[in-house]
């Protein structure tokens, strides 16, 4: 069996930028093993632009971000495995990946996740009605579309207001189709703004909130949808039905992060980010794997995953030259406003950062994080929404014992 | 006449809403927006609303059928289709390189349609 310093699993943003960190910081021994046939990730079929402003200060396209890193990476001389897949990760970090040469073993001293995430799909979400064609998750009618040269279709509503339906919908009319409309069970968008001014607004696509998608038509292929509008309790409201005709239904209902390999190693995983419960250093329960970037937590902007990655890295790297990393024993919690946080506990002798996304849609708040009731940390806001991940530093200094700490949103 | 509009900024994720108030098509007042960007955008958007946008086009002899492609510099909001017309007729050999000029001057706008994916040509 091959040994290695360090084995990153998935070429996406977040393991190229751990791989670039973990170099800059003296590690040389690193392994990327990426799935698909090209390095990048999901980046290589996000064509429009808006990526990099707050890295590079310039809005690029997805491929063009992700080459920046590609082409450093390289030039680094980062060894990365291209068209293979880790199949198996144990506990003692031993990574098995099935490779077109066969079954590889690799023992690492560290592993790195950052496999991304999936789309959730119908399935799941069981709605009543036929099983027609013409039915696609937005991100593999993304890739279809923009790395396939297959359209997927011509009168084509989307269900959920997720970034990456709002995206396709201004892709899929750019292309010549007619959008009819987007539904939305929530009675907010689950999508930013500036996606629904840019994707939607742009081009006349109305956007019905608190409406679910109740029935699928159609026998070979689908022909309609029957929506009808919920009410705050997200129940149906009798006599509000309305069938609207299609030949394509794209689902943009939320992503999943992929963590098969991560519960065979052993790593413990929230139950509200579907990702794996983590310290300050973004190591989980299982010392010597980390995770970052959606493999963690589903994210929405990718210079947040290249961050994160890279102060993944710094911890990883410690690890590799000093051992063990230092016990993180003071849990954070948070209260019913806030949706989920990353990390989930801290040495409380280390500055580190927090992420979290807030439940529902507020207005002028402040995100207090306390011991007790001493405030540690706060961040005033002129609104916070669930589409926007907020993120701040807490400064070890602050924290002067080892209780629990308690992260809330007050609304003013 | 002061008339108000309502705005989302789309220049970075923050999506600031600004508020403006205009009177005789003067902007008299620009509000909400966290940075001078947003300022820039809503002047630029209530005189002559630009987009870029991206696509991609058909490529020969490379690994993959599509590259994928944007415009350098944003175009009037109106023109958005009939660009979207040229950048269709129009297709690639391998190889292709980020930045690499598609068309340009495209539709006479003042701005160029530019490669965003490497594509090497096949062995
Ligand atoms: C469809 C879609 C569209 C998106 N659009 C945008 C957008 O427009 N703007 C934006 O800022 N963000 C967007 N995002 C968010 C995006 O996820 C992040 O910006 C970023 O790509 C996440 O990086 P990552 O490295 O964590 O994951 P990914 O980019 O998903 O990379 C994970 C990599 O791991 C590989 N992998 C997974 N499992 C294995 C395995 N077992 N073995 C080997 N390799 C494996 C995958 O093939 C993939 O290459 C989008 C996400 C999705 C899913
Ligand atoms: S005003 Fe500035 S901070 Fe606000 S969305 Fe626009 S560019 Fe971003």
């Amino acid at each position: 069996m091959e040994n290695r310093d360090v084995v990153i699993i998935g070429g996406g943003p977040a393991g190229l930028a751990a791989a670039l960190e973990l170099k800059k910081g003296g590690i040389d021994d690193i392994l990327i093993i990426e799935r698909e046939k090209q390095l990048g990730g999901i980046l290589r079929q996000c064509i429009h632009d808006g990526f990099g402003l707050t890295r590079f200060g310039q809005t690029l396209s997805g491929p063009e971000y992700a080459q920046r890193f590609i082409d450093e990476v390289l030039a680094m001389g980062i060894e990365a495995m291209t068209n293979a897949t880790v199949i198996d990760l144990s506990g003692d970090k031993v990574v098995t990946a099935a490779t077109p040469k066969g079954l590889i073993q690799v023992q690492a001293k560290a592993v790195i996740l950052t496999m991304g995430c999936r789309e959730r799909t119908r399935g799941a979400l069981a709605i009543p009605g036929t099983r027609p064609s013409g039915i696609y998750n937005a991100g593999v009618a993304q890739s279809y579309m923009n790395l396939f040269n297959t359209m997927v279709g011509r009168e084509v509503i989307i269900m959920g207001s997720g970034d990456i339906g709002l995206i396709m919908a201004r892709r899929m009319t750019l292309e010549g189709a007619h959008v009819k409309a987007v539904f939305e069970v929530l009675p907010y968008p689950s999508g930013l703004p500036r996606n629904i001014e840019q994707c939607l607004h742009d081009y006349g696509i109305p956007l019905y909130l608190s409406h679910s998608v109740c029935e699928i038509m159609g026998d070979k292929r689908i022909t309609g949808v029957k929506v009808v509008e919920v009410d705050s309790a997200m129940r149906p409201i009798p006599g509000t039905e309305k069938v609207f005709s299609c030949d394509t239904l794209i689902l943009s209902v939320g992503l999943i992060p992929e963590n098969e390999l991560s519960l065979a190693a052993g790593v413990e995983l929230d139950w509200r980010t579907k990702g794996a419960v983590v310290d300050e250093n973004l190591q989980t329960n299982v010392p010597g794997i980390f995770a970052a970037g959606n493999v963690l937590h589903v994210h929405d902007l990718v210079d947040f995953v290249s961050l994160e990655a890279e102060a993944l890295a710094k911890g990883a790297a410690a690890y590799l030259k000093e051992g063990p990393l230092e016990k993180c024993a003071i849990e954070v919690g948070m209260d019913a406003g806030i949706g989920h946080i990353i990390p989930h506990r801290v040495s409380g002798t280390k500055d580190f950062q927090i992420s979290l996304r807030v439940r529902k849609p507020v207005g002028k708040c402040t995100i207090m994080v306390k011991q007790g009731e001493t405030v540690i940390a706060s961040l005033s806001l002129p609104k916070a929404i669930p589409a926007e991940m907020i993120q701040f530093p807490v400064k070890a200094e602050k924290i002067l014992t080892g209780e629990r700490i308690e992260v809330s949103v007050h609304v003013k | 006449m002061l008339s108000k509009r309502t705005f989302t900024c789309i220049v970075c994720p923050n999506g600031c809403t600004i508020e403006t108030v205009c009177a005789d098509g003067a902007v008299k007042s620009v509000t909400g927006q966290k940075c001078k960007r947003g300022e820039e955008y809503v002047t630029q958007e209530l005189i002559d609303p630009r987009r870029t946008i991206a696509t991609t086009v058909k490529v020969h002899g490379a690994p993959w059928p599509l590259c994928s492609v944007r415009l350098n510099r944003a175009i009037p909001k109106k023109d958005i289709f009939r660009v979207m017309d040229a950048i269709n007729k129009v297709e690639l050999q391998a190889p292709v390189h980020i930045g690499q000029v598609v068309i340009a001057n495209v539709c006479g706008l003042d701005s160029d349609v530019i490669a965003t994916k490497e594509l090497p040509a096949k062995e």
